[in-house]
């Protein structure tokens, strides 16, 4: 397979006509898997409390942004290779139906709820093994991408636990796809000290960077088509004139599987089935401390200047 | 039985530092356990690898010399990894957070059901009371680490599985050779007993390493930018108050994503630790992935044109006003004082 070096695009190449960039290969299954978190990344003033804490129920739950560049790279792959579906897993309460309507207003064809009060308490192992037990019912599929980590826990673990549970060779920090063929995927990964390129045979799971390329924004047209898409639960509070949509649009059901649709072993989920407890959390409380108080007048910026000097702080 | 491993990074013969950092606190957490530190090292060309190691108070050292090892790939480090923990059964296995320690230990934390913290800023020894079980648990690791954002501290503890596996970021711990004649016991392993063939599927077809130009870390004298130096043109500035005062330039995460400077410059959760004499923030708000990366400085000065910047809270000297006027007087006052 010929390897193409061109910069957050990608090309498929055909073993056997390397001139030519058409492709006869069917298109994959793509399976995203997507978390919906708290926005931390700018906790500004109104999100602090009086004593210092952050009021977490004040943040915005957002589509993790590096699920969003692993959803990018899932689109891309269907840009280039008709018959690819991208379909969005994601595991949460109820309200993360909101991130797989977000997948569909950007390109996603469908998308799958995994919610069950069983699941409460989860960390990453007990996550991934109900992640695992959800993909082995929603048949095969040739790609897994997922974001390297969420915003929330930052552990980087759920990508790789799944693969592990799935069998599946993984590729992590992966920044871009260079090519596809039948039976294999060439990616760039940007490391911390550099980059390599990395050849693996499908079906295969990778986790994405923030270094790869932005997702697309929403498109009008979907965002249309999708609006009313809902799980059951949802449709369950929702208001009468809307429901008669879910029978004559059937891509408007957002499927939703709790415990009763996966099999699983009670101990393997939830807090039971997490080897890793909290014992304890601690607010970051931030506490001023007596700072020497300066403006840009020259004679304050000439004292400090010989103040750090003589106690051999510079100079 | 029931001891400390460690996983050491090798590149290019070289034991990584974050794997020296994590053998120096694993001898701390042996000797209070009253165990045993053992090591691994798994790569290609490992001749006297074992004098990088030993050192630092490694009881035993394992090896896996094999050229197919090199460079890193997921399946065969998990297979050798997975098959001596079962074999050795550690109470406790440490690796760095890096790309590779973040690729690997929740691949054999999941085969081995066992509990992995990443990113952990400090580890513990102590107890835990399980009231609903009434069960106590003596000595177990506590893996003490920022989430949310950073804006919360856990403890983190696993109770009945093993390994208590944890991931330790660069610079967090200080590495301390213990005694150049230690002595351990250096096992090579026969790497066909721990890997087949089929764990090679995944192959590295090019690689470009990019050697760190410059060394921040050791640096003791930090000036560091962000998002409020407005340009890469403004960043000049920096470039010149640090060149002054013999210092090097860092950023933090949103003056790199904004291209005023490189990446290898990011100071923070998600780059590099510092703890240098004197750290200068320029135009740096000071979320909390920021201070997590800087918050050890001995002293902080801080220039910002928002007097409630949340990084004020953590300066010695908060300077209200335009860096662009701030630093050139800096520079000058500098010059005079030191003639």
């Amino acid at each position: 397979m010929r390897v193409c070096q061109q910069e957050l695009k990608f090309y498929i190449c055909h073993p056997k006509d390397s001139n030519s960039y058409k492709i006869t290969m069917k298109g994959l299954r793509i399976f995203v898997l997507a978390k919906q978190v708290p926005d931390t990344r700018n906790v500004g003033k109104d999100a602090m409390k009086a004593d210092g804490t952050v009021n977490r129920a004040a943040l915005p739950a957002i589509f993790n942004p590096e699920d969003l560049n692993a959803l990018e790279l899932g689109l891309r792959v269907k840009d280039e290779i008709p018959g690819t579906t991208v379909t969005i897993l994601t595991m949460g309460p109820g309200r993360a139906a909101e991130i797989v309507r977000e997948g569909l207003y950007r390109g996603a064809d469908g998308g799958v709820l995994l919610t069950d009060r069983a699941f409460a308490g989860s960390d990453t192992l007990a996550t991934s093994y109900a992640l695992s037990q959800a993909i082995k019912e929603m048949g095969n599929f040739d790609l897994i991408i997922a974001g390297r980590q969420a915003i929330d826990g930052d552990t980087a673990q759920v990508g790789p636990q799944v693969a592990e549970k799935l069998g599946l060779n993984q590729i992590t920090y992966v920044e871009a796809i260079l090519g596809i063929d039948k039976s294999h995927i060439t990616v760039r990964r940007r490391l911390d000290n550099g980059v390599e390129t990395v050849k693996a045979p499908v079906p295969l799971l990778l986790t994405v960077n923030s270094t790869a390329p932005d997702c697309r924004s929403r498109n009008a047209k979907l965002l249309m088509k999708y609006k009313h898409a809902r799980t059951v639960t949802e449709r369950q509070d929702a208001a009468e004139d809307y429901l008669y949509l879910y029978d004559s649009r059937p891509f408007l059901n957002i499927q939703e599987m709790t415990v009763n649709e996966i099999k699983s072993e009670a101990d393997q989920l939830g807090l039971s089935g997490s080897p890793t407890k909290v014992k304890r959390i601690e607010n970051v409380i931030l506490q001023a401390k007596d700072a020497k108080r300066l403006t840009a007048a020259d004679e304050g910026i000439n004292d400090l200047m010989r103040e750090l000097i003589e106690s051999h702080v510079i100079g | 039985m029931n001891n400390i491993f460690v996983y050491c990074e090798v590149e290019e013969g070289v034991v990584a530092d974050v794997s020296l950092e994590l053998l120096t606190k694993g001898r701390n957490l042996a000797n209070e356990l009253k165990c045993q530190l053992e090591a691994v090292v798994i790569g290609d060309s490992l001749k006297d690898i074992e004098k990088q190691v030993i050192p630092y108070g490694a009881d035993m050292l394992y090896i896996i010399d094999d050229p197919r090892m090199s460079p890193y790939t997921t399946a065969p480090h998990a297979a050798v990894l997975i098959k001596l923990f079962r074999e050795e059964k550690p109470q406790i296995a440490l690796m760095g957070a890096t790309p590779i320690g973040r690729d690997l230990g929740p691949r054999v934390s999941s085969a081995l059901h066992s509990g992995l913290t990443a990113d952990c800023t400090s580890l513990e020894i102590g107890d835990h009371e399980d009231k609903k079980a009434g069960k106590i648990y003596k000595n177990l690791l506590y893996q003490i680490r920022p989430a949310f954002g950073g804006n919360i501290i856990a403890w983190i503890i696993n109770p009945d599985c093993r390994p208590q596996m944890a991931t330790v970021r660069e610079g967090v711990m200080r590495k301390e050779i213990l005694n150049s004649n230690y002595l351990g016991k250096v096992i090579r392993l026969d790497v066909s007993k721990y890997v087949s063939d089929t764990d090679f599927a995944v192959q590295v077809i090019e690689r470009h390493l990019e050697k760190r130009k410059i060394n921040i870390k050791g640096a003791s004298v930090v000036v560091s930018g962000g998002y409020g130096v407005g340009s890469k043109e403004n960043f000049k500035l920096l470039y010149e108050l640090a060149d002054v005062l013999g210092a090097e330039v860092g950023a933090s995460r949103a003056a790199v994503d904004a291209g005023y400077t490189d990446h290898e410059r990011q100071i923070g959760q998600t780059g590099i630790t510092v703890r240098p004499k004197l750290y200068i923030a320029c135009g740096i708000s000071g979320q909390v992935q920021h201070r997590a990366g800087m918050e050890e400085s001995a002293q902080i000065i801080s220039i910002n044109t928002d007097p409630e910047a949340p990084i004020n809270s953590l300066a010695d000297y908060v300077i209200t006003g335009d860096l662009a006027e701030i630093i050139p007087k800096m520079i000058r006052y500098y010059k005079q004082n030191t003639k």
